[in-house]
């Protein structure tokens, strides 16, 4: 396999991984800014484990990724009563904060870079975006996952019907944490070398942009909206230094004629030929 | 005597909204396994009554009592739990959600902790929630929608599917908020007969706010007449009708509506 292409690949399990970690938030309603932030908590955490205390990358990853999710939940707990704009702001924050501690902590390079002994190869990574997909898509599936959904419609009318809409918001939020920090242990055991910079604004937004394209509504888009976003710049590199202008282009153009997403529910209804009822059939 | 009886009961409720009373003083009671109507005119504080006995507002001042306890306290999420469930004046569903979804969203309070919460329910075709809420459906004639999202169903569907989402929580208490507002006759007369069967069926307590004369005389059997906050009436609808005051206020009077039928016809 040659570098570029390899390269390519990690990229995009790594995006998949981080689309979940932000489609959970995002399907219970919320926008997460600061998930750059979760991303540097566990790529931290995770080579912090590998290196020092020389424990598999694997489990280090797992690792990070729980440390970054109880960081989250301490977060929720304030973060999570702010709404709109606010909680976005909020998240923003957080997240600055992150960047900022970690430019200031020796321990881990500061601001000159932790490098990472320890390295993982293609396939534990594909693995690993595997098994998220699969988690997030069977966590779906579950009363959980239909209450998220609720509850991003109607929070009042889902109170009612007894859901805790503040603990599920809150689950929603940590576990979307979780699954972001394993990404930035993944990140980090694949390039050997994170430094705070990686983890800043620009990508919280990106990885946002991705599950806002690729559809809310269901678990296969953030799929497609990682896929699409990563690989479409890669197809486009022959335009050479004009590539981002026309990806950018294509990105207003696509939010002008699918608001919703690329992938929508009633889309996949279609596709697999669930509902096959005529509409507006006699009551 | 009415103590034992009652389902709902509310002592001396009083709401205001700034300076404007909008429950004043409030006392009456439901009558458990009753099917009881509250009319009055637009803004005599029906639903705001709904939105203190489901937790949404609290009360000012007064109890509010379901089946004996003072659930004047009670967070509006346990109120379910209490066996409150009811439906809103506007349809208030998931709209992205099926419809079957939504019913399962009403069998939340029944799922019985964190183990019921993580079952798989939307991959097991045969889960026994997945088996009831499509019976439900079926009951409600809504079997062709049930994968349908929410959104896309006509307003009628909708305000079934909404019903039929507050029954899933199996309440003791139903408050539904203008159930035939919206529907034609035959929508209406459907919507009757289905809650005649499901009250038929269960030991449910109906209360409901209602415009509909035609209607809350074919369903319910007491009613209770709201204006500006305080209660003005009570008791079977023949009796209310014939009541000069709630004739004044609110149903009209039979010369009133000739001399509007007079009106009419010269036009």
């Amino acid at each position: 396999m040659s570098g570029y292409f390899e390269g390519v690949l990690v990229l995009l399990a790594v995006n998949i991984v981080f689309a979940y970690g932000a489609f959970l938030p995002l399907a219970a309603g919320q926008l997460n800014l600061g998930l750059a932030g979760f991303a540097a908590i566990g790529a931290y955490a995770a080579a912090y484990a590998s290196n020092s205390w020389s424990v598999a990358p694997t489990l280090a990853i797992v690792l990070g990724g729980l440390v970054a999710g109880v960081v989250a939940l301490a977060v929720a707990v304030p973060v999570l009563r702010t709404r709109g704009i606010y909680l976005a702001l909020a998240t923003f924050a957080v997240g600055q904060i992150v960047q900022a501690t970690i430019l200031n902590l020796e321990i881990v390079g500061g601001a000159a870079g932790y490098p990472v002994a320890a390295f993982i190869r293609v396939p534990t990574i594909a693995a690993f975006a595997a098994v998220i997909v699969v988690i997030v898509a069977l966590l779906f599936a579950t009363r959980f996952g239909i209450a998220v959904r609720a509850l991003h419609d109607d929070e009042i009318a889902a109170d009612l019907m007894g859901l805790h809409v503040r603990a599920i918001q809150v689950a929603a939020f940590t576990i979307g944490s979780i699954i972001v920090g394993m990404g930035g242990g993944l990140y980090a055991h694949y390039f050997s070398f994170i430094e705070a910079q990686n983890f800043n604004i620009a990508l919280s937004i990106t990885v946002v942009l991705y599950v806002l394209l690729g559809g809310t509504q269901s678990v296969l888009g953030p799929l497609v909206g990682a896929a699409v976003f990563t690989l479409l710049p890669e197809l486009l590199r022959g335009s050479q230094s004009w590539r981002y202008v026309v990806f950018a282009a294509a990105l207003i153009v696509l939010m002008a004629l699918r608001p919703q997403g690329l992938v929508t529910r009633g889309q996949l209804r279609r596709l697999f030929k669930v509902n096959r009822q005529p509409e507006g059939i006699a009551a | 005597m009415k103590a034992e009886r009652s389902i709902l009961e509310l002592q001396d409720v009083t709401k205001h909204f700034g300076g404007l009373n909008v429950i004043e003083n409030l006392s009456f009671a439901v009558a458990r396994g009753s099917r009881t109507a509250m009319i009055g005119p637009n803004g005599a504080g029906k639903t705001t009554l709904f939105n203190l006995v489901s937790g949404l507002l609290s009360a000012d001042a007064g109890r509010i009592l379901f089946d004996g306890h003072d659930i004047s306290a009670v967070p509006s999420r346990q109120r379910v739990g209490y066996g409150i469930a009811r439906s809103f004046q506007n349809v208030r569903l998931m709209p992205h959600l099926t419809a079957l979804e939504n019913v399962m969203v009403g069998q939340h309070s029944r799922c019985g902790g964190l183990f019921g919460i993580l079952q798989p329910i939307n991959l097991l075709p045969n889960s026994r929630w997945r088996a009831e809420a499509r019976a439900s459906l079926a009951d409600a004639g809504l079997t062709a929608y049930e994968n349908a999202t929410v959104a896309s169903l006509p307003y009628g569907v909708q305000k079934r599917v909404e019903l039929v989402r507050a029954i899933m929580a199996r309440p003791r208490l139903l408050l539904l908020d203008e159930p035939a507002a919206g529907l034609n006759s035959g929508e209406s007369e459907a919507l009757q007969q289905l809650l005649d069967r499901i009250c038929a069926n269960t030991a449910m307590t109906l209360f409901i706010i209602e415009h509909d004369m035609h209607f809350v005389g074919a369903l319910c059997d007491h009613v209770v007449v709201l204006d500006f906050g305080r209660k003005i009436a009570e008791g079977t609808l023949a009796k209310i009708r014939d009541d000069p005051v709630v004739q004044r206020i609110y149903l009209g009077t039979a010369a009133a509506s000739k001399e509007r039928n007079h009106a009419t016809r010269c036009a």
